[in-house]
């Protein structure tokens, strides 16, 4: 049984402001039946001041899911939509005294609610940039779509480092082998086994090595990209330098790397790679960057 | 969580049971005066040591074993299906396949996946929407490259039996172990192992009114095993650590009343259930059973509703002292509805409602009469507050009605 404050089972039992609310004038849908659940938040805004005269919302979900929307339509009852826009998913959970860390995604679903009934009467597109995964680290909430990403983004290799930057992992220990488990999946998608030692996060990039000539460094990056090369024939493709232009290393991928989902993750791993070998930050950009500055 | 305002229902017996008071009576004198460890020679541990024979005889007669010997007792249900699917690997190293079926109990799944990544190959049966399995995919499986078939009895979410007879006969002519999770069937079908090919059984004694954390796994006899646990003597090397003494003298009484009341459990119990069965779904619109309503446990009721979320109808029913259980993502923490309800297929607009009821031998008319009035108003209540539900039906097409602006 979840372990849900008094206030959540009241506004589950007693749910404030639900049903239609005829005479909106800003409507927010998010969520789906496939996900189990999803709110409309309804609107009714006074033209003149801004100010919101009435909410009210219809929610398939669970206790939480509707505790939340009661108390979303009670925190923004009175508020101008730019006293309202400021209301966080965090707020919610707050009205509520809190929820379970398994149902902080109900106060997020709440605050997306909100935010998409405000563009739409505000006439604006509004977008999700919320992806959800399972939930791997239960004491500071964070889902696996979002260690995931961290992992590919920052290159990241160990347990420690996932703690670091996203908190999971941090307290009780007992998601260890689930960071594990993301960690494995990402490195075999890179091609790269998990480093066994990494480096401390904070450490800057080494420099302490004698600077290379511009020769030495052309043959380093050429050694470092030879030494991938079988991993990636392996899998049916291939890479080829094209271009050095400063910290800019332009590469052509060929086969069943160029145009793979995990192009960005093969770059990423290359370059921290050429980093590690170099010394020094550089940047590893497929060959139709070249011209553009890198971006 | 709140007080519920008349005596609660109870109708989560899947998850666990009453342990019987006449269970309870037994296993006392076990913590007191009959403390004595069962190895030692002084009279202490004599006594303890002919309960725990009785209790072992108990359950070979629940089971049907041809021997006592081949009751082996564990902790638990899951340590009983560990043991067995790990030494079926370890005693046969030259074979390195696994049969088992997309809805067995985590149990057994999650540690299938875990020798998936030891480089294990497992091959799960699907379930049609009936959640039946193909007999044919079976057969064309079963290799001398398979290790071990691990099929449950009975499903522990929708009751649905499974042919485990029948296709331990044929794990048998191919010449592969089969060891099947009877946690849910134990004590509510009639189970005779002798007379079948099945070579290994779990079962978890607080699923038939006995206490938690005891289990014994079936042992046929001669059937090559490798222990999980060593380091002594117990249950004749098979299972060490000294023995839980009062609890199996628990699942021993558990067993002989679970004989008493095998009758009892189809017929009276399976009219209860299917009274109240009848009576919600008479009442309630867009709601229907899930399984195989034909070839399932006497027990067990799983009902979809539709348009509404599970652990919202368990909290409104909670209220009312009625316990049940839900396949909702919700109720478990995980995104996802049950694993057994998306392998059946059933559609997400139904999944995310699936309610369990699962009865016992305690439940009364009167409960099942409270039950059938309580759920219909629930379901209303939740379906009004559903973006999805109109006046008195679903909104047409309602995942186009409710148009994400992202979607």
């Amino acid at each position: 049984m979840w372990d849900y404050s008094e206030k959540v089972k009241e506004h589950f039992f007693n749910p404030r402001n639900s049903g239609v609310l005829d005479e909106a004038n800003g409507v927010g849908d998010v969520g789906s039946i496939s996900c189990g659940d999803a709110l409309r938040l309804m609107l009714k805004v006074d033209p003149e001041s801004e100010c919101i005269i009435d909410a009210r919302f219809q929610t398939f979900g669970c206790g939480s899911a509707i505790a939340s929307s009661s108390a979303l339509t009670e925190i923004v009852r009175g508020m101008t939509l730019d006293e309202a826009l400021k209301v966080t998913n965090q707020d919610i959970a707050d009205y509520l005294d809190g929820l379970p860390p398994e149902k902080m995604h109900c106060s997020v679903m709440g605050r997306e609610a909100l935010h998409a009934a405000i563009a739409n009467y505000r006439g604006e597109e509004w977008t999700d940039d919320h992806e959800e995964g399972a939930l791997v680290c239960k004491c500071f909430a964070v889902d696996s779509a979002l260690i995931e990403e961290t992992v590919r983004a920052n290159n990241l290799s160990t347990v420690e480092q996932v703690t670091n930057y996203t908190k999971a992992g941090g307290s009780c220990a007992t998601c260890h082998e689930a960071i594990e488990d993301i960690l494995s999946k990402v490195a075999a998608e890179r091609c790269t086994a998990p480093v066994a030692e990494a480096k401390p996060v904070a450490e800057p990039a080494p420099n302490g090595k004698a600077k290379l000539t511009n020769f030495q460094r052309m043959r380093k990056i050429e050694e470092v990209v030879e030494e991938i090369r079988p991993m990636l024939q392996r899998d049916h493709g291939d890479i080829e330098i094209v271009e050095v232009e400063g910290r800019n290393i332009f590469v052509k991928l060929h086969g069943a790397c160029h145009g793979c989902m995990m192009e960005h993750a093969t770059l990423g791993g290359i370059q921290s790679k050429l980093a590690e070998a170099l010394g020094e930050m550089v940047r590893v950009l497929p060959v139709g960057a070249m011209g553009h500055g890198g971006h | 969580m709140n007080a519920p305002t008349c005596s609660p229902i109870y109708l989560d017996n899947n998850a666990t049971t009453r342990c019987d008071a006449a269970v309870v009576e037994a296993m006392l004198p076990f913590f007191t005066e009959q403390f004595g460890n069962p190895s030692s020679m002084h009279s202490f541990g004599n006594k303890v040591g002919q309960a725990l024979k009785e209790a072992r005889g108990r359950v070979q007669e629940l089971l049907g074993a041809a021997h006592d010997s081949e009751i082996v007792f564990t902790s638990c249900g899951t340590e009983s299906d560990s043991t067995a699917i790990l030494s079926a690997l370890k005693a046969q190293p030259e074979r390195n396949q696994i049969i088992t079926t997309v809805v067995e109990h985590p149990a057994v799944l999650a540690l299938c996946e875990h020798l998936e990544k030891e480089g294990y190959v497992v091959h799960r049966l699907k379930v049609d929407r009936r959640g039946r399995l193909d007999l044919d995919e079976y057969k064309s499986l079963l290799s001398p490259r398979v290790a071990v078939v691990s099929v449950m009895w009975a499903n522990n979410e929708t009751g649905t039996l499974f042919p485990v007879e029948a296709m331990a006969e044929m794990a048998n002519a191919a010449g592969v172990m089969f060891h099947t999770d009877a946690v849910q069937a134990v004590g509510k079908v009639p189970i005779d192992l002798k007379n079948t090919k099945i070579d290994m059984l779990s079962l978890s004694g607080h699923k038939l009114h006995a206490p938690k954390g005891i289990g014994v796994l079936y042992l046929r006899r001669g059937l090559r095993f490798r222990p999980l646990l060593r380091g002594g003597h117990q249950e004749r090397g098979r299972r060490a650590g000294t023995e839980n003494s009062a609890s199996i003298v628990g699942l021993g009484k558990a067993a002989d009343l679970a004989m008493a009341h095998m009758a009892y459990e189809n017929s009276e119990v399976k009219r209860l259930r299917d009274k109240m069965e009848a009576g919600i779904l008479a009442q309630v619109p867009r709601a229907f059973v899930t399984g195989d309503p034909a070839n399932r446990l006497p027990n067990t009721a799983n009902i979809a509703f539709e348009f509404v979320e599970g652990e919202a109808i368990l909290l409104l029913l909670n209220k009312q002292g009625i316990a049940a259980s839900s396949g909702s993502a919700c109720t478990s923490g995980s995104l996802e509805p049950s694993h057994v309800m998306r392998a059946m297929g059933i559609p997400y607009t139904a999944a995310h409602g699936t309610i369990r009821f699962s009865l016992s031998r305690d439940n009364t008319e009167a409960e099942i009469d409270r039950v059938i009035a309580a759920v219909p108003p629930i379901i209303a209540q939740l379906r009004k507050l559903s973006p999805y539900w109109g006046e008195d039906g679903p909104v047409e097409e309602p995942e186009r009605a409710f148009a994400p602006s992202y979607a």
